[in-house]
């Protein structure tokens, strides 16, 4: 039996994994949920913004709060631009699914082509810094992830739930024609949305800039979990999603710190898979 | 039809001869190398559709089924010592009883449809893979296989194992065009576009998903064994990784996945185009280049290559879409005196519950044989809900629901059409990709009638003649106004042959002029001595054909008998038109 210390750090360090599932979860739940658009993309954007906060820090010596600011108003106008595609073409939800998986591997070629696929670090001095809480040390760089993506989760929920930009996507969301028939502008929210998304997926990636270590394939590492917790948190759910990335967190540092770490995936896809069967309702 | 089979299996045949005829007289090993990859996706690609493509269940865990016959293989082979081609054998079955109890447990919970059943099945491959990395299967550092013996079918290994990828990729493109052209594929096309209705079209949706599921499984199992013996070192980060299930989505939606041949061709062109840029100084920026033609391709033709290039070959030579009804056979229905088995249908207190909502309070009534009943009340008292339960897609809470003897209570939706119950539905439902004619068709082949193709087809052009759409026969539904539409569903429910038949509000939204025409075919549909239960609003259609009028209201029977003297019932009219008030 581990230890209680042992139990409450993999606990901790599972919530803060989880926080940054959570992050990377909630632009693809939005889209999905919202827009009937799968967008692997948002793997590859989040990846390709790690690398641009990498190079701005690594190279270009700009720190990674000033990158932020570059970055989220540039992957917002990113974000739109992929909608006018989709809009154009009048992309169906498993024809957005391999649209955006060629995009994906688009930029994972041109993430390759010009950093190579190499590993890169982004060494940073407060990269292992932490806080001690009683026996337990949480990093200050995951907490911050955690809290961010806690932060964005709560004030996307009520941005949907309060504003009307948000009552009216979800009303769209619905029954588009009906929405349409009471005034809802569906198209330039659409495109709101997904700038939205591509921005959330540019905040992630300047923490995995931060906290990990980067490498072009990376992208198809997360596919599973993420979607494991975009579904458990259900579709367009901010806080759902944010709660689920806890879930299967802590449920996978757990399973590593008391069985062995090469289980982690079984549990948390045991979980989805169960989930997915018993869950009730919804049609 | 026949004459096309028979080309193609002559063109596959030729395709086998002539390529394995290459093999023996000798390719350079680097040829074989190449065509047995493009050979192992196309029979990956072609068995993902089977079960994908024409059913529609996008499945991203075909991964974990040909990794299912990799390990197979693998630990077969090098732990026990059995013989490569046996252990080809036991990948397959194996791959396939995997498909099978996943089908089994999942296919049951309606809601697994669409993007879900994907990620449910990509999950799977997940689960697959931690079990097998942790097990003695693997364990870790994967498994060597060079050391096991190749059957020594022609002189060099690699030609070997292109025959075996030849074979396997001939033999599954044969299974999904003979699949396409079978009962079974006619089904699961109908399962594609709607689901429901399928079922309650008399199409064993279940059981068509499984043998689907189950075949697709077990080729993947197979190209699994075989690849395991090509790559002679598997591992499961390799085995169980995200590039076959995406790979042969993408080859089938690139080639036309509703298509038998599209896979392959889709196949092709990946495989081949990938293979050109592995390797070199381009090889990331040749992966790009791919990605970007799979974009447009998908962008610009949804329907994939093979189905696009169909149609302009079509438009090229001025063919018509569909057969025209004045060159095929047409078994005149109205001439024919159809031996309908008379049966009375019998509701015994049928209670049905929403959540919190009582739809249904024990509801009674009884349909004579040749009797037309009535059924009327106001919107929400339950009519189209007894519709529902009657015909098997709900089942009931409590009570019973029987046919002449044989209970209906219990029984799957497809099992009662089989036995003589047809509907019609309110707002009509065709299968969106049939043409009126396929969609008759699909009601002869699978309802009580229980036809063969050809048949199934003349009789159906008898139906659409009938009800007056013989010249919209190759049309598709959304080509159809509201009247034809409704006109369809009446042919598709009668094409079953049925017993009993439940109109809901067929007249909703027709003009007077197709009022009349439409009273004149439920006439004629009840003088060939079919019971019908005839749900409607409009009181003058109601009163001219029943025999006798049932009055529903919040779930409960307040009025049965004449129709005239059931519309004058106190209740009937305090429910129609408010109680009276005396006002003094």
């Amino acid at each position: 039996m581990p230890s209680a210390t042992l139990l409450g750090q993999s606990i901790v360090s599972g919530l803060l994994a989880g926080g940054l599932y959570g992050l990377l979860a909630l632009g693809l739940s939005l889209s999905w949920g919202l827009l009937r658009l799968v967008n692997l993309t948002h793997f590859a954007l989040a990846l390709l913004s790690a690398y641009l906060t990498y190079q701005l820090g690594h190279v270009l010596h700009i720190p990674p709060w000033l990158a932020v600011a570059a970055i989220v108003p540039a992957f917002f106008v990113i974000g739109a631009a992929l909608h006018a595609v989709f809009a154009y073409f009048r992309v169906a939800e498993f024809a957005s699914l391999l649209v955006t998986f060629g995009l994906a591997v688009i930029l994972e070629s041109l993430i390759q082509w010009f950093w190579t696929a190499d590993y890169r670090r982004y060494e940073t001095a407060y990269a292992t810094a932490s806080i001690r809480i009683g026996p337990l040390f949480v990093p200050t760089l995951e907490l911050l992830a955690c809290l961010t993506a806690t932060g964005l989760a709560v004030a996307t929920w009520a941005w949907l739930r309060f504003s009307y930009v948000g009552k009216a996507l979800r009303a769209s969301a619905e029954d588009p024609a009906m929405a349409a028939a009471f005034g809802v502008n569906h198209r330039g929210q659409a495109y709101l949305l997904s700038g939205v998304s591509a921005a959330y997926a540019g905040i992630a990636g300047v923490f995995i800039a931060l906290i990990s270590t980067l490498a072009p394939s990376q992208i198809w590492a997360w596919l599973g979990v993420v979607f494991a917790v975009v579904i458990i948190g259900g579709l367009a759910n901010p806080i759902g999603a944010l709660l689920a990335g806890f879930l299967i967190g802590v449920s996978e540092s757990v399973t590593m710190a008391l069985v062995t770490p090469a289980w982690a995936p079984l549990v948390s896809f045991s979980v989805l898979i169960l989930i997915l069967i018993l869950r009730p309702g919804r049609g | 039809m026949s004459g096309e089979a028979r080309r193609v299996a002559v063109a596959l045949f030729a395709a086998t001869l002539g390529l394995a005829a290459l093999a023996a007289v000798g390719l350079p090993a680097f040829y074989e190398s190449f065509l047995y990859l493009i050979f192992s996706w196309i029979a990956l690609a072609t068995s993902w559709a089977i079960l994908s493509g024409y059913a529609g269940y996008f499945s991203f865990g075909h991964g974990a089924f040909f990794g299912a016959g990799m390990y197979t293989t693998a630990a077969l082979t090098t732990t026990l010592g059995v013989p490569f081609l046996v252990t080809l054998l036991v990948a397959g079955v194996l791959a396939g009883l995997l498909g099978l109890c996943i089908g089994a447990v999942v296919f049951r919970v309606k809601r697994l449809r669409g993007e879900l059943f994907g990620l449910l099945t990509l999950a799977i491959t997940f689960v697959l893979a931690t079990i097998v990395l942790n097990t003695r299967i693997d364990g870790g550092p994967g498994v060597y296989l060079s050391g096991v013996p190749m059957p020594r079918l022609l002189a060099s290994p690699t030609g070997t194992l292109y025959l075996l990828g030849l074979g396997l990729a001939v033999a599954t493109v044969g299974a999904a065009y003979a699949i396409a052209h079978s009962r079974l594929g006619l089904g699961l096309y109908a399962i594609h576009d709607d689901e429901d209705v399928a079922e309650v079209q008399g199409v064993p949706t279940l059981s068509y998903k499984l043998v689907a599921f189950a075949l697709s499984a077990g080729i993947a199992g197979v190209a699994g064994g075989i690849h395991a013996m090509y790559v002679s070192y598997v591992t499961v980060g390799e085995t169980f990784s995200i590039t076959v299930p995406l790979y042969v989505v993408l080859m089938s939606v690139l080639g036309g996945a509703r298509h038998w041949l599209g896979p392959a061709v889709g196949a092709t062109i990946i495989a081949s185009s990938l293979y050109a840029f592995t390797g070199g100084q381009h090889a990331i920026l040749g992966r790009a280049a791919v990605a970007l033609a799979l974009v447009l391709v998908i962008l610009l033709l949804p329907q994939g290559v093979v189905p696009a290039v169909i149609a302009r070959w079509r438009a090229w030579r001025r063919e018509g879409r569909a057969p025209v009804a004045s060159q095929a056979a047409v078994i005149d229905v109205a001439a024919q005196v159809v031996p309908v088995a008379p049966a009375a249908l019998d509701c015994r207190d049928v209670w049905k519950a929403f959540g919190g909502i009582q739809a249904l309070r024990g509801v009674s009534l009884e349909i004579k044989p040749g009797e037309i009943v009535g059924l009327v009340g106001p919107n929400g008292s339950g009519k189209t809900t007894l519709i529902n339960v009657v015909s098997g897609h709900y089942e009931a809470d409590r009570g019973r629901v029987t046919l002449g003897a044989v209970a209906l209570t219990g029984r799957r939706a497809h099992e009662i059409a089989g036995l003589g119950v047809s509907r019609t539905y309110q707002i009509p439902r065709p299968f969106a990709h049939f043409t009126a004619l396929q969609n008759v068709a699909l009601a002869a082949t699978f309802g009580a009638a229980h036809r063969p193709a050809r048949e199934a087809q003349a009789e159906a052009l008898g139906w659409l003649e009938f009800t007056g759409l013989g010249r919209r026969a190759g049309a598709l539904p959304h080509e159809l106004n509201l009247h034809e539409r409704k006109f369809l569903e009446l042919a598709r429910a009668l094409a079953a042959r049925p017993r009993v038949i439940l109109l809901d509000e067929v007249l909703s939204g027709l003009n007077p002029a197709e009022i009349t025409s439409a009273i004149r075919l439920i006439r004629q549909i009840h003088e060939r001595g079919v019971a019908i239960l005839f749900v409607e609003h409009l009181m003058r259609a109601v009163l001219e054909l029943s025999h006798r009028l049932v009055v529903l209201n919040e779930g409960e029977v307040i009025a049965e008998g004449d129709p005239q003297e059931a519309m004058r019932a106190p209740r009937v009219v305090d429910v129609y038109l408010g109680r009276a008030r005396v006002v003094a």
